[in-house]
Order: structure tokens, then sequence, then C-alpha cells
């Protein structure tokens, strides 16, 4: 049951990720690109968990490595997406 | 069972912000605040993670974390926006091998199913694939290694052969027990790397946007496949989303080239062209100096700018900034053409004339200035080269026929600007830079137009 749960999580994910970026301009590949690579530092949450849990010094060990990682993933990907995003102007809104 | 309901009701408010964050970054105007969103969403399901009770100790955390955190913060204040590309693949990189290495680490703690180690080798195989490509993609982009596609015979045989290795290791890996289980996994890791080396190996610089939509795509599903793997459903949908959105960027870079995404994969760009005899461009190109290209186009009533990776390269963005601002103030209209795979990565163009502080409503796609294009005096085209190829619409033997390119040759006068006559990054022949209406700048883009600027003044 688990199993069927989890396929219709992806299932929905992935139509909706379709539906989302499909009507994204050309314009924001970039940033959108920069910015759903945050998302996938996702994975820093899972890496929480292993780095946390002490169930064996190699899965401490590789949660660190994982949550060091991923947090680069998150943060860099954020703050850079954030100063592209800044640079977008109308002309005549700010200069 | 308090604690494990209000950590899923975050996963699930986390991902909506996600949702929405994603949705805003489809306009300019609320882009910004959409990223922002989206960081909300991920703030919380990181926060409300620390509350999970299978967490004992928080000093590897919070090591990581901070290292995590400094180093990302440094990179993307100081990284220049010519060098994003090669940012986002590092960035991408990361994103698998934390992938990698959480899968890896869920072996540990508990008794896996068959099921359960199926999901973990998948985010140990992506996870892996992503974090080489990445890094090889990296390396090209940053020209650490040559950015040119290297192929050699028996490549395709060797692929299929290593992942045939690949498949077999993995399910030797499911059904084996004991210490065997440890030395599968590591053939399953290695095989994962030379995997991904070899994808992105015989891929030239100018497919880099494919491989980029395509490497953040699998970054997502590492992601997604960590998760079922560790049973976290914030990881499959954020991963899931990413994953789509990569698919759809690569589909949208492989439609604006006229090539199928196996095409791009699989064969580089000189292993089409040894097919088809191109005709010989006959003619002459003829070179002009800046200060001619001043009196043309101080006559002008309209100029589009074209835009390519040679503007890049040259850190021109901000002198073409200027150049528009001249000619706008000496009454002509001027706007930007962009190609979809103009750059090295999808809208890399967009962004640097951001950086320069274009108005976005400037920048035009292929298919809004293509049908104007004859109403145009000028078109400059700055560093491009294969995007503005007419060889794409008029010669069948060219490697590149049939893919969709920006008409500045219809235009009624063509100024490019070029450092020499070489051919671009495909090796293709350009019969643009010999056409009658076609006048070529040789030099250094920035300086040129610099010079351009000079005679205004």
């Amino acid at each position: 049951m688990e199993i069927v749960f989890l396929a219709f999580i992806l299932m929905l994910s992935i139509f909706l990720g379709f539906e989302l970026i499909n009507k994204v301009p050309a314009t924001l590949h970039t940033p959108l690109m920069s910015g759903s690579n945050a998302i996938s530092g996702i994975t820093l949450v899972g890496a929480l968990t292993s780095a946390g849990a002490e169930h064996a010094v190699l899965s401490t060990i590789l949660g660190t490595i994982a949550v060091t990682m991923a947090t680069i993933n998150v943060i860099g990907g954020y703050m850079v997406t954030d100063r592209m995003l800044a640079m977008f102007k109308k002309k005549g809104s700010t200069k | 069972m308090g604690i494990e309901l209000l950590v899923n009701l975050s996963y699930v408010a986390a991902a909506v912000l996600f949702i929405f964050g994603l949705k805003m970054l489809g306009s300019p105007a609320t882009a910004r605040k959409g990223n922002l969103i989206s960081a909300l969403g991920m703030f919380i399901a990181v926060v409300i993670t620390l509350l999970d009770q299978s967490i004992i100790d928080y000093k590897w955390i919070i090591a990581g974390v901070v290292v995590g955190g400094l180093i990302g913060a440094l990179v993307a204040r100081r990284v220049e926006m010519t060098g994003m590309p090669e940012m986002v693949a590092l960035f991408n990189g990361f994103g698998g091998v934390a992938s990698l290495f959480v899968g890896w680490a869920a072996l540990y703690g508990f008794e896996a199913t068959t099921f359960e180690l199926i999901t973990i080798v998948l985010s140990i195989l992506i996870g892996g694939v992503t974090f080489s490509g990445s890094m090889v993609a990296w390396g090209k982009l940053s020209e650490r290694i040559s950015g040119k596609a290297m192929v050699f015979s028996g490549q395709r045989i060797f692929n299929i052969l290593l992942i045939i290795a690949i498949i077999a290791a993995s399910v030797m890996f499911t059904i084996s027990t004991g210490p065997a289980t440890s030395i599968y996994l590591y053939v399953v890791i290695g095989l994962s790397l030379l995997l991904g080396i070899m994808l992105v190996i015989p891929i030239g610089g100018a497919d880099m946007p494919v491989v980029i939509s395509l490497l953040n795509s699998y970054s997502g599903l590492a992601a997604c496949a960590a998760g079922i793997a560790i049973n976290n459903i914030i990881l499959i949908v954020a991963g899931a989303l990413v994953g789509a959105s990569g698919i759809i960027l690569t589909q949208i870079m492989c439609k604006a080239m006229n090539r199928s995404l196996s095409n791009v994969l699989f064969s580089g760009f000189s292993a089409v062209s040894a097919g088809g005899a191109a005709a010989k461009i006959e003619g002459e190109a003829k070179a002009m100096t800046a200060e001619d290209a001043y009196y043309v186009l101080e006559a002008a009533a309209s100029v589009v700018i074209v835009p390519g990776y040679g503007m890049a390269v040259a850190q021109a963005q901000h002198v073409v900034k200027e150049l528009q601002e001249l000619l706008e103030k000496n009454g002509a209209e001027v706007v930007y053409a962009i190609h979809p795979v103009a750059g090295r990565m999808p809208g890399h163009m967009n962004v640097l004339l951001a950086e320069a502080d274009v108005s976005y409503d400037l920048l035009l796609e292929m298919d809004a200035i293509n049908p104007r294009m004859d109403t145009f005096d000028v078109a400059i085209v700055i560093g491009a080269n294969d995007v503005v190829n007419p060889a794409a619409r008029e010669m069948e033997g060219s490697p590149i026929y049939g893919m969709p390119v920006i008409n500045v040759d219809m235009a009624r006068n063509v100024f490019v600007m070029k450092r020499s006559m070489a051919s671009g990054f495909a090796g293709i022949d350009n019969p643009l830079f010999f056409k009658e209406n076609t006048r070529m700048l040789f030099g250094d883009a920035k300086e040129m137009l610099g010079n351009i600027i000079k005679a205004f003044s």
C-alpha cells in the first residue's frame, strides 16, 4: 500500500511540475534553473536525520558531508537567484 | 505521534510554498518574491526536521550547516554573472552528491526491505551520475578541461556495457547479504560516477544548455529517489518538481536546436558534419571599421542586437547597454533578439543584459523578432554564430539545417562582431559572413563597441 501511495505522490508532483514550468518565459530560464536547483537541495532534510541519528559512525560521516553539500546548494542557490532576480527590471521602475 | 504529525503537516506547508514559489517564478514581476517564498518553504522544512526524534546529536548538523552556509553564501555573492553556468553546474553536483550520501547512509540504522534497497541504489545511482556529470560540465564551462566534444570509437558500445554492468551490480546489491553488499555498493558508486563522466564528455560547449538542464533534472530526481529511500514525502514532492522542470527546460533547448535529446547526448556535432557534404560557400567577407559602423548606425531608425556567447566572454554587456542608450538618444528603436540556446545555459543572455540594466521587455524571443526582421535597418550580431547562421534555413547539407535561427540576414544591414573568421563552436561555416548586406567588425567585442561609442560622442 505504501508503495502505491508514494507512486501517487510522485506522479502527481511530476505532472504539477510540468504544468508549473511550461509557462515560464525564456527570459527567466536561468533564475528558474538556479531557483529550482536550490529546491533540489531539499535533500538536506534527509541529510539532517542521517547526520544526527548516530546509527553508525559511517552514516554520521556521510550525513555530515551531505548536510554540508546540500546547505551549499540551498543557501547558494537561493541567494544567487535572488541576486539575479533583483537585476531584472522594467524600464523606468527604478534606476 | 504528535511531533510526527506536526512534522508532516509542516512538510505539506513547505510543498505548498515551493509550488507557489515556482509559479511566481513564471513572471519577471513576481519572480523575486516567488524565490523568497520557496526559500521560506525550505526554511520551514529544515527547521521542522530538526524536531525529529531520531536526531540525538546536533553538533555535526550545526558544523555542516555553518560550513555549507558560509561557502554557499560566499560563492553566491562573489560569482560573476558570466560565470553563472558553471556555478549552477557546481551546485547541481553538490545536490547530487548529497543525495548519493543520503541514500548510502540510509543503509545503516535499520533493516532495509528489498523495495527500500532498490530505492537506495536508485538514489546512489542518480546522485552519482549527477555529481560526476556536473563536475565534468563545470570543468568544460569554466574551461578547466577542453570544451570540445570528446568522441572515441566504440563509445556507444562502451556506454551500453557500462549500463549493463550498473544494472547487474545494482541487482546483486539488492539481493546479496552480508559483506558482499558493501562491495556491490562500492561498485555501483564507482560505475555511476563513471557513467556521469561518459554522458557529458561527448557533449560540446554549444550543447551545454541542454546538459545543464538535464543535470538540473537529475539533481531533482536524485533527491526524489533519496526521498523514497528514506520515506520522506517532502523530498519526493520537491525532487519531482525539480525533475519535471529540468526535463521541460531540456525539451525547450532541444527544440530550439531542432535535435532530439538522444542526438544531443550521443553524438557531437563533428559526427554529424561528416555525413553531409555542405555546399561550398562563395564570396568574400567584407570588413569594416568602427567609424564606418558609426555612420550607418547614426542614420538608422531601428536596430536589433543579437548577443551570443562571445558577448559573455568579452564581458561586453555594459558597453552594449551604453550603445543602446546612445542609439535611443539618437531617436532609434533598439531591441534585443535572444535565441533560446544563445550562451551556455538557458536564459544566459537575459541575465547578462539584466545585469547591465537593460529592461527585460526589450529582450525579444526568436519567434517574436523573426517576422519583422526585414523592418530593421541594422542587426548587430555580437559574438553569436550558429544561432544566426542562415545555412540552417537554406543549405540542406549543413549539419545545423532545420535548426530555428534568428534571421538577421533579412535585416537591411548586418554587422557581425567577431574575433576572427574562425567558424563557431559547432565548426560550421557561416554563409552570413559572405552576404551582400553583411559587414564584419573584427576584434574584441567590447573594444569594438567602445570605438563605435567614441565615434558617437
